[in-house]
């Protein structure tokens, strides 16, 4: 479980998120939604410290995550996983070598075990024969099941996910999305999603959060937002023509 | 006041780089990777810089002491002590920094852009010391011997010009090239690419670390990385020149 309260950050005096009060559950898909500039990946930035709150407090069950100093939080980030935008694969290493980095700096296990490990957490996401390949010679879809690779290779207990299925086609979309939510029952991870893609939303969102203008705005299941009289939310929901239909077609 | 931060966060970064490593075998496998990058691939263009660099000076030596009363062994002599206090590892360190500076810039910069450095992080890495040490580390052990090649094959091209024009008596050359030869100046030449090698990495480690927004600001760091580590060159070749010779 992590907590968040009270959360502010602002850059350069302008206020990016304001007074974030929420708790993302164990075992569950947590999505952040809201419009592009909404403040979802500073949120998501500042959860796993990559960005410095400037007041406020995040707890990982039960560590105060936010007051922990440099070495401690680098211990905790050891059993946190992030799926980048982009992928964030090293480019000059190559499928393998990506996965298997964790493993190289953090454990003492062997290289084979190191590889049983990594061609594990590889079939788990149906990459197949590409242990040699980098990541330019790889498509978008398997730049990002090599980097959800990359996450769990760990075993984390926290999975965090920015828009991790931008530039994706629907189709590659929904396998990535649904890779997340079995990896997020069949560990029992907290896994947090940021996106804006509706499709993911209705698919996977098990608790949604939707930020407006850097503030906490609605909050809810994937079942509620159809029902909700919420106008920003509604604006952004029914922006898309998929939810459109998806809620006619519910009603 | 602006100088003096960039300089604060020079020195930060660097106190990041240079703490403890998260696996020491790691790191020796990344340095044999950098020193093949930085220095092995470095060797084409400094055989060609050199060669012309001692050829273009024996032949401006031989110009310049065209006289009676001086001797003809002095333009082998001239060329290199020229080649061996300066060119090769100055001049040869100012053309590193435009081609190691720039691809290690945009190297580092590009990794930040795309969230590479972020994804390190995340995972727990000192992504500072991760990336630019084993760049500085190899550089370092590498370009010493950059220079002395460099030194060999600058002398060898004034050999090429005194056997193949008739600028000068090759025999005269060779006994120039062997004329009082002081063995410091090789040390104060190493010394001096060494220290060129830890500004070149660490520098321009330094603007690709902090680059922020897109590939254009990747661009303008690299740029920036240049011109800062040539500078810094310049400077500290004066210091050491001061400290060492004089």
């Amino acid at each position: 479980m992590i907590h968040v309260e009270h959360l502010y950050k602002s850059f350069e005096g302008r206020t990016v998120l304001k007074d974030i009060t929420t708790t993302f559950d164990t075992g569950k898909t947590n999505l952040i939604i809201g419009q592009s500039g909404s403040g979802k990946t500073v949120l998501l930035k500042s959860l796993v410290g990559l960005h410095e709150a400037d007041s406020g407090s995040i707890f990982y069950d039960d560590v105060c995550y936010s007051s922990l100093n440099f070495k401690e939080k680098k211990a905790v980030r050891q059993h946190v996983g992030m799926i980048f935008q982009g992928g964030a694969l090293l480019d000059s290493s190559t499928v393998v070598e990506n996965v298997k980095l964790p493993l190289d700096l953090f454990t003492e296990m062997s290289n084979s075990e190191k590889l049983d490990r990594v061609h594990f957490c590889l079939n788990r996401v149906n990459i197949l024969d590409a242990d040699d390949l980098y990541p330019s010679e790889l498509s978008g879809g398997m730049i990002k099941r090599v980097a959800i690779a990359r996450a769990i290779v760990m075993n984390p207990r926290y999975l965090f996910c920015d828009e991790p299925n931008s530039g994706l086609d629907p189709k590659t979309s929904v396998v990535i999305d649904n890779l997340i939510r079995e990896i997020t029952e069949e560990y029992n991870m907290t896994t947090v999603v940021n996106t804006h893609d509706m499709n993911s939303v209705l698919e996977i969102g098990e608790k949604v959060l939707f930020i407006y203008e850097g503030q906490k705005w609605w909050e809810g299941t994937k079942h509620d937002i159809l029902d909700s009289d919420n106008r920003e939310l509604n604006d952004f929901v029914f922006a898309s023509a998929m939810a459109k239909r998806a809620k006619r077609a519910l009603r | 006041m602006k100088f003096f931060e960039l300089i604060g966060n020079y020195l930060l970064l660097m106190s990041k780089v240079f703490s403890r490593p998260e696996k020491v075998k790691i790191y020796r496998r990344r340095i044999m990777a950098e020193m093949e990058s930085i220095g092995l691939n470095s060797i084409g263009i400094v055989a060609i810089i050199s060669v012309f660099m001692g050829a273009v000076i024996t032949i401006q030596m031989a110009l310049n002491l065209e006289s009676p009363f001086i001797p003809k062994y002095l333009i082998g002599y001239a060329t290199r002590e020229s080649v061996v206090l300066e060119f090769s590892s100055t001049v040869v360190a100012l053309i590193l920094a435009g081609k190691v500076g720039s691809s290690i810039a945009s190297e580092i910069g590009t990794m930040r852009i795309t969230e590479q450095i972020d994804a390190l992080e995340i995972m727990g890495v000192n992504s500072a010391s991760y990336l630019i040490l084993p760049k500085i580390i190899s550089s370092v052990l590498f370009f010493p011997f950059l220079t002395i090649l460099s030194t060999i094959i600058g002398v060898g091209g004034g050999y090429v010009v005194a056997r193949f024009t008739d600028v000068m008596n090759v025999d005269e050359y060779l006994i120039g090239i062997r004329y009082s030869f002081n063995t410091f100046y090789i040390t104060y030449a190493l010394v001096k690419a060494a220290v060129f090698a830890f500004l070149i990495t660490s520098v321009s480690g330094f603007y690709g670390f902090y680059a922020q927004g897109n590939s254009l600001e990747v661009g303008r760091a690299s740029t920036k990385a240049v011109v800062s580590s040539s500078i810094a060159i310049l400077v500290f070749n004066l210091i050491l020149t001061k400290l060492l010779l004089t």
